[in-house]
């Protein structure tokens, strides 16, 4: 085990600024009207710095440096692009446990997470774009002998960029690494809930990009958010969060005619069928795995499987077994390694869990295991801790058809492939899913017919950079994570050329 | 039974112990005093405002507050019904027509935790966030809502 010191303490080599101002032109800038906001960190709930308080006039001097920088950027080559998006990802390794121990201490989530998920996943993701940018060719048609359309890529220009609390720099890196690859600027808002790992990031890899092509401000979703998503000098805007917020930015996008990408949410079924349990060996130990998902990241996941559906033949002895497992979670200092899970992002999000467990209990669903706070002593103490629960209930229940953003699954049963399909799909929502059969002809159809942009079939949780990732229904618009998000950074121009030196004869 | 807040509100205790504000007759939403007062101190700052329940990832589950006119309800949408502050103007509570489908059998208080959502909710500089409470209605409220 190796126990991480506390950011910013004797012990430790991250350093803590008492603040923190804006990122704009590679230049650490005081906020204009001068405010700064308290950052604390989940893991204690004490504030542990300050961060810029952006406004309208932050977000017009972010973009006055992405205008300024963007013909030249968008006009490197896309070797060059890759070079630059190699040498981040290679940065961000070198300095990988740090940034794992930052990014745990901003979040609250257990540090084995950012150490073998979160930071790995971005330096791989860095390295596919750069790779996507080098092998995208652009196209041509051929009309007739002597008529030919030229179909080029270009960048869209200056985007905005709002990141979720989440996964704060692997999320900020699904946005920022296409963009860039397709030679874009961009101005991005982090979370107000975790402003800091990404500022420290950039004092990690900010020199190796041109100034303005990254910008940074933080603040307020109403202060800085806002001017950023309704402003008419972005020509795109990408959002990670909840269904009103999302319409909003819809409607902001829609007085400026500029596309959007939305990534909403879910309520995630994950899907155990009977033949998993014809055996007891390493496959069904995996599905267990699979069941206790939902505790990952402390279930602040989009696609947390969070609904699990369970065969009712194998019902009491899968959920008795799965239960098992959410019981062993080990609970600790998030920057202790054997730590498995960690504290909630915020103090609002703990408190919103804590009210869904509540209903669920009015609503009649039985708490298997779990549902209460926890106090882990010492300086965690003022910490956001909840039990991993399971609930027992029905899919018509609230905890079963909102996404509560926290380690909580709520269990149902289903008697045969039709049932769990009709449950699987009774959701406003359609990010992720999961299916866990050993056979192949099962497990395709569910896979197929299940409304959802992911459906993990046999794993969950993997988050690959060259597999598609986004959702249908109210979950949002766009594809994430794999080369076909160039297109959402990239313009299409076609240029029409005639090769022939004689009139039409109109005229 | 009713009691006053600091402020002069008439407050009770709702079914299950919430202390809200007291309404006209059986509601779908209510407000808490700490939501009370905060809605004061945002409507001071920015003018008439509403609420949109939101759904779905991150701060989903929460209530927006928005100014009004800035977010635009339509066909969509269900108005669930007004907060009566005293001395502010009857403020829009709000949710997506889906959504209401699979809420429509809890009633929603409004109440104000320490904290910062994300999302553009008018609260969130203040240091407070709105948050929804949820119970089932009662059968005498179910009746008397048509529901």
């Amino acid at each position: 085990m190796t126990r991480y010191a506390n950011p910013g303490s004797s012990d430790s080599n991250i350093t803590v600024a008492e603040r923190y101002g804006h990122w704009i032109n590679n230049e650490w800038v005081d906020p204009i009207k001068g405010d700064y906001f308290d950052n604390p960190t989940p893991v204690t709930g004490e504030v542990f710095t300050r961060i810029a308080r952006g406004t309208a006039e932050d977000i017009d001097a972010a973009l006055d440096a992405a205008h300024a920088a963007a013909d030249a950027w968008g006009r490197t080559s896309p070797a060059e692009r890759a070079v630059i998006l190699n040498q981040i990802a290679d940065r961000i390794e070198e300095n990988l446990e740090d940034i794992a121990v930052i990014e745990t201490w901003d979040n609250g989530k257990a540090v084995r997470e950012t150490l073998n998920a979160d930071i790995p996943l971005a330096v791989d993701h860095f390295r596919y774009f750069a790779g996507c940018i080098r092998a995208q060719e652009g196209g041509l048609s051929q009309l007739d002998d002597t008529t030919v359309a030229y179909h080029f890529h270009e960048p869209l220009g200056v985007v905005g960029q709002i990141i979720p609390w989440n996964f704060p720099i692997l999320m900020a890196t699904w946005k920022l690494a296409p963009a860039l690859a397709a030679g874009n600027c961009i101005v991005l808002k982090p979370a107000e809930q975790t402003p800091w790992s990404i500022l420290k990031l950039f004092e990690i890899i900010g020199d190796l990009l041109p100034p303005g092509v990254v910008n940074i401000v933080n603040g307020f979703g109403v202060e800085a958010g806002k001017p950023l998503a309704s402003s008419p000098r972005i020509a795109k805007i990408a959002f990670t969060g909840e269904t009103t917020t999302g319409r909003l930015i819809m409607q902001y996008a829609s007085q400026n005619i500029i596309p959007v990408t939305l990534e909403l949410g879910g309520k995630s079924p994950n899907v155990f069928f009977e033949d998993i349990a014809e055996k007891k060996d390493a496959f069904y130990d995996k599905a267990l795995e699979g069941f206790a998902f939902f505790a990952l990241n402390n279930g602040e996941v989009c696609t947390c499987p969070s609904r699990a559906l369970i065969q009712e033949s194998i019902y009491d002895e899968f959920l008795a077994d799965g239960i098992k497992r959410v019981e062993a979670v080990k609970r600790g200092h998030p920057l202790d390694t054997d730590t498995m899970m960690g504290a909630q992002a915020s103090n609002d999000q703990y408190e919103k869990i804590l009210s869904y467990i509540q209903i669920g209990r009015d609503e009649g669903a039985k708490v298997l295991t779990g549902g209460n706070k926890v106090d882990l002593g010492g300086e965690l103490s003022g910490g956001f801790y909840i039990e991993p629960t399971v609930f027992e209930g029905v899919n018509t229940m609230r905890i079963f058809q909102e996404e509560i953003f926290g380690p909580v699954v709520s269990v149902t049963k289903f008697s045969d492939d039709a049932e769990a399909l009709q449950i699987a799909n009774d959701t406003l929502y359609g990010l992720g899913a999961g299916v866990w059969s050993r056979h192949v002809h099962r497990a395709y159809n569910m896979g197929r017919a299940i409304k959802a942009g992911r459906v993990w079939t046999n794993c969950y949780h993997h988050y690959p950079a060259h597999a598609a990732f986004g959702g249908y229904k109210q979950s949002g618009i766009g594809r994430e994570n794999h080369k076909m998000m160039l297109a959402h950074y990239q313009q299409t121009k076609n240029l029409l050329v005639s090769y022939s030196q004689d009139k039409l004869g109109f005229f | 039974m009713t009691d006053q807040t600091p402020t002069g509100d008439a407050c009770r205790f709702d079914a299950v112990g919430v202390e809200e504000l007291v309404t006209d007759g059986p509601t779908r939403v209510a407000v808490t005093p700490a939501a009370a007062d905060l809605l004061r101190t945002v409507v001071g700052r920015h003018g008439p405002v509403m609420f949109h329940q939101s759904g779905g990832c991150c701060d989903g589950s929460s209530p927006m507050c928005y100014p009004v006119g800035d977010f635009l309800t339509g066909d969509a949408d269900v108005l669930l019904g007004t907060l009566g502050v005293p001395g502010q103007d009857p403020v829009e509570v709000w949710i997506g027509r889906a959504q209401y489908e699979t809420w429509k059998h809890t009633r929603l208080t409004i109440d104000a935790v320490p904290g910062r959502g994300a999302g553009f909710s008018l609260e969130a500089p203040e240091g407070m966030r709105f948050l929804t409470r949820s119970r089932l209605f009662t059968p005498e409220e179910s009746e008397a809502l048509g529901l």
